[in-house]
């Protein structure tokens, strides 16, 4: 059981700010999602988008964002559970919550905060109708632990940032890729892209372009993927074939926990962002009340002041007074 | 003064909808059918960088023509045909008076 004071749901940018205004109220987080990294959708769908919104940075890029907010929580040493989903949550006789991931990791707490954004992201599956025996056996939807699979040849499907920046991964990691997109187009920067055709010239990749992956062969595990185009079918016998289509946000079990929900969003308190339940909040993305807009910014407000109130549940009898970072500097746990 | 314009969205039941859309408030197509809660997630906020708010023009003379990032992104979505544009992308001018358009079946 992973104990700690706030239970943060969701690892994008206003779960992980929390994580700094939460320290600097002496209150240790630990933050649960259920892709393998921190940075919610700013990294799994526009990590090299520029921002222009985030006070005091004309423009940043979503990724580059992140990469600063993990740098701003770490002196507070968030705990993470990462490629997990929070599936069940269950209040306990003193008033602690206990929240039960996708693959049974506890964690308890006081204070639960809700920052999943727009929801569980759920990969894009391929229509292949037998794709769903080959799950886990050879087909992943996400990278997760890449270590594992370094120097391992491999199918890759897609054609943005993801599908591009995990081929060039691999291949420079001793991997023979097949890198297998429905056009000659692709989404993801053009950077990736010419580095992916240099690592193709240099015989590291192969790419496949107006194919498709459409058959899947094996018996237990995968043993062949079969790329159609329009004038051939070839057989690449591989055990690991990624197919890297993006993420697709669904509300998720969050919507069982008997939270006010509208509109697929979380019915908030504006006061201190709490919703229905005492002791769990919901900010950022996910939440809804009059007025909401959905900006990061509005996020980080939304945060800062839910921790009070997390403060006074998780120590009732001390008084917190607001301290100034420029006078008291960040002391980190 | 600027005009509205006429706009018909069939949802992903079937049902039609018929709306009166101004020209003069920098909206897309994306944007309008989120406003009237049709079922249209828009996830990346109009960057065209998912598919969620795909829709099929059923006026061809309204077809306009798809953007490179649009392109790239409907090269990776299903369900997509021949008349298949990101609604995201396509800014509700006074030319579009009477579009017709159909959003595309959800993906998942």
């Amino acid at each position: 059981m992973i104990k700690t004071d706030i239970i943060i749901i969701g690892a994008g940018p206003v779960g992980l700010f929390t994580v700094f205004e939460a320290g600097l109220m002496k209150l240790r987080c630990h933050l649960i999602d259920v892709i393998p990294q921190p940075g919610g959708q700013l990294c799994e769908i526009y990590p090299k988008k520029p921002i222009y919104d985030i006070p005091g940075y004309p423009s940043v890029l979503a990724g580059e964002l992140v990469d600063k907010l993990m740098e701003q929580a770490a002196p507070f040493k968030p705990g993470f559970t990462l490629g997990e989903r929070a599936d069940i949550i269950e209040k306990q006789t003193d008033g602690s919550f206990i929240v039960t991931t996708s693959k049974g990791t506890q964690h308890q707490a006081l204070v639960v905060m809700i920052a999943g954004g727009l929801g569980s992201f759920e990969p894009r599956k391929p229509l292949i109708s037998n794709i769903g025996d080959f799950e886990e056996k050879g087909v992943r939807y996400i990278v997760k632990d890449p270590d594992q699979f370094e120097g391992k040849d491999m199918v890759i499907s897609g054609g943005g940032d993801s599908a591009l920046d995990w081929a060039i991964y691999f291949a420079e990691k001793g991997s023979f890729v097949h890198l297998v997109h429905r056009s000659d187009r692709f989404r993801a920067h053009k950077d990736s892209v010419s580095r992916a055709q240099e690592l193709a010239s240099a015989g590291k990749m192969k790419l496949h372009t107006f194919a498709e992956v459409k058959e899947l062969n094996g018996d237990q595990e995968l043993r062949s993927v079969v790329i159609h185009t329009k004038l051939s079918k070839n057989t690449v016998y591989t055990d690991l074939w990624f197919p890297l289509f993006g993420l697709s946000p669904k509300i998720g079990p969050i919507g069982d926990w008997g939270l006010e929900i509208e509109k697929n969003a979380i019915v908030v308190d504006t006061y201190d962002y709490q919703t229905n339940r005492p002791g769990i909040f919901a900010i950022g993305d996910v939440n809804t009340y009059a007025g909401k807009l959905k900006l990061i910014l509005c996020g980080f407000h939304e945060a800062t002041l839910a921790v009070q109130t997390a403060y006074k549940i998780i120590n009732p009898e001390k008084k917190f007074t607001l301290k100034y970072t420029t006078v008291q500097g960040v002391q980190g746990f | 003064m600027s005009q509205d314009i006429n706009i018909t969205v069939i949802d992903r039941e079937g049902t039609e909808h018929d709306f009166a859309v101004p020209v003069d408030m920098n909206l897309n197509l994306m944007e309008v059918c989120k406003g009237y809660d049709l079922q249209v997630a828009g996830i990346c906020g109009g960057m065209a960088m998912c598919a969620s708010c795909q829709v099929y023009i059923l006026t061809e003379e309204h077809f306009g023509e798809r953007n490179d990032d649009e392109q790239a992104m409907l090269d990776e979505a299903y369900h997509v045909e021949e008349n298949s544009r990101l609604g995201c992308q396509i800014p509700i001018t006074a030319d579009l008076d009477g579009l017709n358009v159909k959003i595309a079946p959800e993906e998942l």
